[in-house]
């Protein structure tokens, strides 16, 4: 019973973090994008303190503060600063009409679920749905970064993208804090090097849609 | 025994660092080729004790990792070891005089041990890593070699294709193993040894196997690094590269298909012929053609792989249908050729290097007298002419008459494919042989014979003792292989039968020292009874001759009628001498034509006479292929200037088709 239960909220709380993908894709102001983003890595922070309490694993609670701590609050926070600064549009250009890239978000989760439960049908069931539903949150996260022209947006996308993994590494048990811990600062140094060329290219270009910078070289749009 | 070959891979790499570090110090040049001297003389007679002991094994917990580094010493490995030993200290002495007077050193002196150390590592290697590392060893060093002197024209185009050529040769040798290493992954040769692949996978391995040594070896139509490659290098180098290099793909391909695979089906032995034959063929007729002595060397070596093939061919069919004796003959003919084209075609090598250095040309219109300023050399080079020509009693003769037996027990072969294609690949080879000749009449006579035609020519010395004590020693070798090839028979008994099961008759016990291939009754054949009556019958010719001929020295006034003017441009030349066989041979296989612009009477300007020549492999093959590459890479030039988006949205489609072509696989 109690099997169940803890069975039961991981597969919610994976499936909040699918539903807060779905809701990255939706957005198309960029505030409210990173309010998203705070929330998609508040919600990989519970889903991982709640791996970590049913493995038995504490030091999956370390991942759990580290996503809460980097992903929810200093990387939001550091790109609402970024945006403000610089002053950026606050409509995000996407291309293709919401609803089509809705829609093919739906299409995306269908597939991971009909890739991975086959494949992982003889491993353990908490892992196993967990997997399938990691997938679906790193296809859209990889969708958000192909259908947006922001650049700020692109970073979103891969911050999500990348929590996705998270949630798969968990869910698989026995994964190394090492490997945990520097997946974290490799996402923090990607950040911070984005965050840099931000400002570079807007010194530059007057603007950080990232088809300014195809112009410059001479590319087609 | 494996013990002393693997220690001497690591002073070949040891003398590397010490090239490396030595660079331009002229003791560099005595303690680097000095030391590969004394290592080859060790591997040579490593090789010459270890081949009638068992195969002996090592493991070295090198490499990668749960596999390691096998290594192992049989038969097969230490016949090559031999040759490998023998043909790098002729070519280290060689280059102790010969590169006296190279300007930078430092670019070969470090390369030369690694590419010895590589291609001694091919020979051990018993699982396909380490063979391939050795293999791509082997190549990489010997590009740098070919690069050594890079500011010549043409010497970089050349290092580019070879260097294509090795990286494609390679390949095919790994996509070989792959597949005769199957799903499970055996990577050992004696996992290999041990899988029975299917009738399908046997044929791939088979072509790939053919098209990865070939490449290496020189087989029509992947033949086209060595005409440029061999002039390129350092001469000492292009003797190892020519001399003992090729020889190690063959090596590959005996290993693979004999050894791993066990044999071919008797169509695949149809190939080999049908593809040796026209390799020798080509070979020579290209060969006639040049006037560069090093890529007429290198042409050379193309038609004498050929030959190499054909033996392995025979051996193949013979094998195929369990005919060992016949396999056994075919099998020796051919190693034994190999060891012979070592042999010769180093000392020629070595003769090219020390006129080059000489009179500073490759080129034979150019030479002209070097018999009288370079007595010693050119006597050298003249045994090396008889043996490649297949003289009797040379060594080239007797290997080549081994393969011509091989050939005349085609009636035992029931395949009728067989049965035509093998007397069709004797007239070829046979036909070879004679052009052969030809081609080095053609060399020696211009080269070394007559008038100088170029000052340079006319100024040429002798090389120095060391290069001359190289060229008369494997010119003695050359004689002495020739007049007991029956100690090398005897040598090749276990290698033959490690391989096909049988050996050829024992030789060395018969008191006149008479080899015999299959049975005495149908063919033997006497070397030294044959050098005793070539001594006598041409010592009692000349002696006749020199007493009613012309007795007394005569000097008077040459008679002028057809030679008035003394200029020595009015001598023979090289072109005129290939001009006949380029009539009757060149029309079909270069598509040869000559052009005579021939001025209209009154008219004062001169007349002109041209030559085209078409290659149609390098036109037909190559130049195809090197538009399409850079056709393709000209569309696929527009990926270079997409948006970042269109880039991410790529890796997006890509992933998401894989997940897609899962999902269905499933």
């Amino acid at each position: 019973m109690l099997r169940g239960i803890s069975f039961d909220i991981a597969h919610m709380l994976a499936g909040f973090l699918v539903l807060a993908s779905f809701l990255m894709l939706y957005q198309d102001r960029l505030y409210a994008l990173l309010n998203v983003l705070a929330l998609h890595a508040f919600i990989l922070a519970l889903s991982v303190a709640w791996q970590a309490h049913i493995q038995h694993a504490p030091h999956l609670f370390i991942t759990a503060i580290i996503a809460l701590g980097f992903k929810a609050m200093l990387i939001p926070w550091a790109l609402r600063k970024i945006v403000f600064r610089l002053g950026i549009h606050r409509e995000i250009e996407a291309v293709g009409g919401i609803g089509l890239t809705m829609l093919a978000g739906i299409a995306l989760v269908a597939l991971s679920l009909e890739v991975m439960l086959p494949v992982t049908a003889h491993t353990d069931p908490v892992a196993r749905e967990d997997i399938a539903l990691a997938l679906s949150v790193v296809l859209i996260g990889l969708l958000t970064m192909v259908t947006r022209r922001n650049a700020v947006s692109q970073i979103v996308g891969f911050m999500s993208l990348e929590n996705g993994i998270i949630l798969a590494a968990t869910g698989a048990r026995g994964m190394p804090l090492v490997v945990e811990i520097s997946v974290a600062f490799s996402v923090l140094v990607a950040f911070i090097v984005v965050g840099i060329f931000l400002f570079r290219i807007r010194e530059r270009f007057d603007s950080v849609d990232v088809g300014a910078i195809d112009l410059h070289r001479g590319g087609r749009q | 025994m494996i013990e002393i070959a693997l220690s001497c891979i690591g002073l070949f790499c040891l003398l590397a660092v010490a090239g490396a570090g030595l660079g331009r110090a002229s003791a560099g040049r005595f303690i680097v080729y000095g030391g590969c001297l004394l290592i080859g003389a060790i591997l040579f007679g490593t090789g010459l004790l270890a081949i009638a002991e068992p195969a002996q094994r090592i493991a070295l917990p090198l490499g990668v990792p749960w596999v390691g580094v096998h290594l192992r010493l049989d038969a097969l490995s230490s016949f090559f070891l031999l040759l490998l030993g023998l043909g790098s200290a002729g070519a280290s002495l060689f280059a102790i005089g010969y590169c006296a007077h190279d300007e930078e050193p430092q670019r070969v002196l470090p390369f030369y041990p690694l590419f010895l150390a590589g291609m001694t590592l091919v020979l051990l290697a018993d699982d396909a890593f380490s063979f391939l590392f050795a293999w791509e060893l082997m190549s990489l060093s010997s590009w740098a070699l070919v690069m050594a002197q890079h500011r010549e024209s043409g010497n970089a185009q050349a290092a580019f294709v070879y260097l294509l050529m090795a990286v494609f040769s390679g390949l095919t040798m790994l996509l070989a193993f792959g597949v005769l290493a199957g799903p499970t992954g055996g990577y050992a040769f004696d996992a290999m040894r041990a899988a029975h692949p299917s009738a399908g996978l046997t044929a791939l391995i088979f072509a790939l196997a053919l098209a990865g040594a070939g490449s290496k070896a020189g087989l029509v139509p992947l033949h086209v690094w060595l005409p440029l490659a061999h002039p390129a290098a350092p001469s000492h180098v292009s003797a190892l590269m020519s001399g003992v290099m090729t020889k190690i793909a063959v090596y590959g391909f005996i290993r693979v298909v004999f050894d791993l695979l066990g044999g071919a089906p008797w169509w695949a032995a149809t190939i080999v012929l049908a593809v040796g034959g026209i390799t020798a063929i080509m070979g020579v007729l290209h060969a006639l053609m040049e006037r560069d002595l090093k890529r007429l060397l290198a042409y050379s070596t193309v038609e004498n792989i050929g030959i190499v093939f054909v033996g392995l061919g025979l051996a193949l069919a013979f094998k195929a249908n369990n005919f060992p004796a016949g396999a056994a003959l075919a099998l020796t003919a051919a190693l034994f050729h190999a060891l012979n084209h070592t042999l010769f075609k180093s000392l020629l090598f070595f003769g090219a290097g020390a006129v080059l250095h000489a009179t500073g040309t490759r080129d034979i219109e150019k030479l002209g007298g070097l018999l009288q300023r370079m007595p010693l050399t050119s006597a050298a080079v003249l045994v090396g002419c008889f043996a490649i020509s297949a003289l009797p009693p040379m060594n080239g003769f007797a290997s080549e008459w081994l393969t011509f037996q091989a050939i005349l027990l085609r009636p035992e072969l029931p395949q009728w494919g067989l049965k035509l294609s093998i007397p069709a690949d004797g007239a070829l080879l046979a036909l070879a042989a004679a052009l052969a000749a030809a081609c080095f009449v053609r060399a020696f006579g211009i080269g070394f014979l007559g008038r100088p035609r170029t000052a340079a020519a006319g100024n040429a010395h002798e090389a120095d003792r060391w290069s001359v004590a190289a060229m008369a020693g494997f010119a003695g070798l050359c004689l002495l292989t020739g007049l007991f090839p029956g100690v090398t028979i005897d040598l090749l008994a276990p290698v033959a039968h490690a391989l096909v099961g049988a050996a050829m008759p024992w030789q060395t016990g018969d008191a006149w020292l008479t080899t015999i291939p299959v049975a005495a009754s149908r063919s033997s054949y006497n070397a030294l009874l044959l050098f005793v009556f070539v001594l006598g019958s041409g010592g009692i010719a000349a002696a006749l001759v020199k007493r009613f001929g012309s007795s007394g020295l005569r000097r008077s006034p040459a008679w002028d009628c057809g030679f008035p003017d003394p200029s020595p441009m009015t001598q023979y030349t090289g072109a005129s001498m290939g001009q006949p066989i380029k009539r009757v041979y060149g029309a079909l296989a270069f598509h040869a034509r000559d052009v005579v612009d021939m001025p209209a009477p009154g008219d004062t300007r001169a007349a002109t006479h041209t030559v085209t020549r078409t290659d149609y492999i390098w036109d037909g093959v190559y130049v195809p292929l090197g538009q399409a590459v850079t056709w393709v890479s000209t569309y696929l030039n527009v990926l270079q200037f997409l948006t970042i988006r269109r880039y991410l949205g790529f890796v997006f489609i890509l992933l998401i088709l894989l997940l897609m072509a899962l999902a269905l696989w499933q």
